[in-house]
């Protein structure tokens, strides 16, 4: 029943309102506002018009080109952008979701289950955040109790001794911090995770779809090939968090966001992740379905070329990866 | 001697050692316990491995002096010792990551937060890990994990044990992603240690949090904490703030872990070698010499 509300998001394209997006917004306004009154007075004006709105374009995929990371950081977070729940309708067929972690609970804010993608039958999962208000309470604003990241755990066992690979869709602002969360061994349930990701010898395959936010994402982030959408983030720590740590003040949000290299461009440069998943301009929430398409095709490509090796290979090759993984002289 | 006399003669005395006193602990003649405010000659606190006798209050202790407390005299072989952090995303907060790592090695003269090395334990070989907390909060960065992923590597090669010892605020934020990295590296290379079903044993010790818990720390085949020591993923005034909820007492402490199910054992820094001593003699395989002495060596 949750669900049927995101599919109903994914076929109803949002208008984007953004700040940094405004600008445009008014000069898109003022091209309907003459053609309205062009028509109106019966002038013909088309000429104008077209050349109006090819700067337009222009003007919106330049400036989409060359965000700065605060405004990636702020179209990541942006609540209308497409979550887990909605890409896995679009992605795969059979969808089958499976709960528990059989030692606690469910955790809503890591969903996963059984799918098909393309012609391959997987395990997929992912963090899942909220739709509103209710459903984000639910949810936990997607951050993970130890049973979400157990639940993942669970899931990736089944698909490691079935043979069926993992596909992980990372999108948190991080695991919860808090009482229960201590309690029940939050840094344990994400230390385990880590460390039998490198254990499977089926394909892992990771999408930074929104937030990666730190211990949180990579919990679920060790891969044979992680792809990141074109406007999402990861990070170490929030920004804002880290303006707090470093600066001792929350104003310091963007030049946090900056320092931290938290775009898929830089972290291609980085070698962190491999690929960037290239998103309609004004970003997945205003085109979910052509963000989607474009996820698919990246992760069956992605998918295809992994089926080919065998299982040794892609642990040794997973290991290999993440082993360069550091920067220091000597 | 009048009263009066007396009473000047004592107000003198008082003030002339509260100088004196003054100038003994700058000096490091004195140490005074961070807990309980008792002040001990530094030579006896040293003796006591930095526990306070009057309050048993375990106090940080720095990366070499734990490795003294704990190898053999003589066996200790440093490795990776070269690798220096390089500043890749060239950060800069109200300092520069750059001057912080320089002042960082000028305070403690290690060349990042971390010492590993071989050496023997009562004769046995084992590979050792030391976190320094007085090394920018004994963060993790890439040579923090490229010298327990080396080490733990090496020691997989050579089947010697892995022991840890903790103390870290958690990833080197100054290294961006490529600090989140090192906990992914470190659990790989611990995941093939333990294929090869050799031994690694974490130690925490005050403070164990961030993302070095939620790594290395917790993959202990074995689990040993010093007491009342700080163990947690998130810190105290992140969740009191987030929460707006007052946390209970001994919260995110050993003892609060060991209640949970998370550590083996507390173990008293005064036990610690003889426990990891013990165990490690336990998990030599009965009647096959260890690997490493000179018969099977060759």
């Amino acid at each position: 029943m949750v669900y049927i509300s995101y599919i109903i998001t994914m076929s109803q394209p949002t208008v984007p309102t953004l700040d940094f997006e405004k600008e445009l917004i008014e000069l898109e306004a003022r091209i309907d506002q003459i053609r309205k009154l062009a028509k109106e007075n019966g002038v013909d004006v088309s000429e104008q018009l077209a050349e109006l709105e090819a700067r337009a374009t222009d003007l919106r995929r330049d400036f989409f080109a060359n965000l700065t990371p605060p405004q990636v950081l702020q179209l990541a977070r942006n609540p209308k952008r497409p979550s887990t729940l909605d890409y896995i309708q679009v992605l795969c067929d059979d969808w089958t979701e499976l709960h528990g972690d059989r030692l606690f609970g469910d955790d809503l804010a890591l969903v996963g289950g059984l799918a098909r993608l393309g012609d391959h039958p997987v395990v997929i999962l992912g963090h899942q955040k909220g739709r509103d208000t209710k459903d984000n309470i639910a949810r936990n604003f997607g951050m993970p109790q130890p049973e979400g990241y157990r639940k993942a755990l669970r899931l990736m066992e089944h698909a490691n001794h079935f043979g069926f690979p993992i596909i992980a869709l990372i999108d948190t602002p991080g695991a919860n911090a808090g009482l229960e969360a201590e309690e029940r061994g939050q840094g344990e349930a994400i230390a385990r995770n880590l460390q039998r990701m490198f254990a499977f010898d089926v394909p892992i395959i990771c999408a930074v779809i929104g937030e990666g936010g730190s211990g949180g994402a990579l919990a679920i982030g060790v891969g044979d090939r992680v792809l990141m959408l074109e406007y999402a983030v990861y990070s170490v720590v929030a920004p804002d968090s880290c303006s707090v740590i470093l600066w001792r003040d929350k104003k310091h949000i963007e030049q946090a966001a900056s320092a931290l290299k938290i775009t898929a461009r830089d972290l291609k440069q980085l070698g962190i992740i491999d690929e960037i998943v290239p998103e309609p301009a004004g970003g997945a929430h205003c085109e979910p379905q052509t963000a989607a398409a474009s996820l698919k095709n990246a992760l069956i490509r992605n998918l295809e070329e992994l089926l080919k090796l065998s299982g040794t290979e892609r642990r040794e090759q997973r290991y290999k990866k993440f082993r360069a993984m550091a920067a220091f002289n000597g | 001697m009048t009263l009066l006399e007396w009473f000047k003669d004592r107000r003198k005395n008082a003030s002339m050692s509260k100088e004196q006193r003054h100038r003994e602990i700058a000096d490091g003649l004195w140490t005074k316990c961070a807990e309980c405010g008792a002040l001990h000659y530094t030579k006896d606190f040293q003796r006591y491995l930095l526990v306070c006798p009057a309050c048993s209050f375990h106090e940080k202790v720095s990366a070499p002096e734990r490795i003294a407390q704990l190898v053999d005299p003589d066996s200790w072989i440093p490795t990776d010792d070269h690798l220096l952090a390089n500043d890749p995303l060239s950060f800069v907060d109200v300092k520069s990551y750059k001057d912080r790592l320089s002042q960082a090695r000028a305070k403690t003269g290690m060349n990042d937060a971390i010492l590993t090395g071989l050496g023997t334990l009562e004769g046995q070989p084992l590979a050792l890990g030391v976190m320094d907390f007085r090394f920018l909060g004994g963060s993790m960065g890439s040579v923090v994990g490229e010298r327990i992923t080396r080490l733990v590597e090496r020691a997989t090669a050579e089947r010697r044990p892995v022991i840890l010892v903790c103390a870290s605020g958690g990833a080197r934020m100054q290294e961006g992603m490529l600090s989140l990295m090192q906990m992914a590296r470190t659990s790989a290379a611990l995941q093939y240690h333990r294929e090869a079903h050799q031994l690694f044993i974490s130690v925490l010790s005050n403070p164990t949090t961030g993302g070095v818990t939620a790594s290395f720390a917790m993959l202990g085949d074995l689990i040993f904490a010093e007491p009342k020591a700080t163990i947690a993923f998130a810190g105290r005034r992140v969740i009191e703030q987030t929460l707006r909820q007052k946390l209970p007492e001994g919260f995110q402490t050993s003892e609060f872990l060991l209640k949970h199910g998370f550590v083996d054992r507390i173990v008293e820094r005064e036990q610690l070698r003889p426990t990891l001593s013990r165990v490690l003699r336990l998990h030599r395989p009965v009647g096959v010499p260890s690997p490493l002495s000179p018969a099977t060596r060759l």
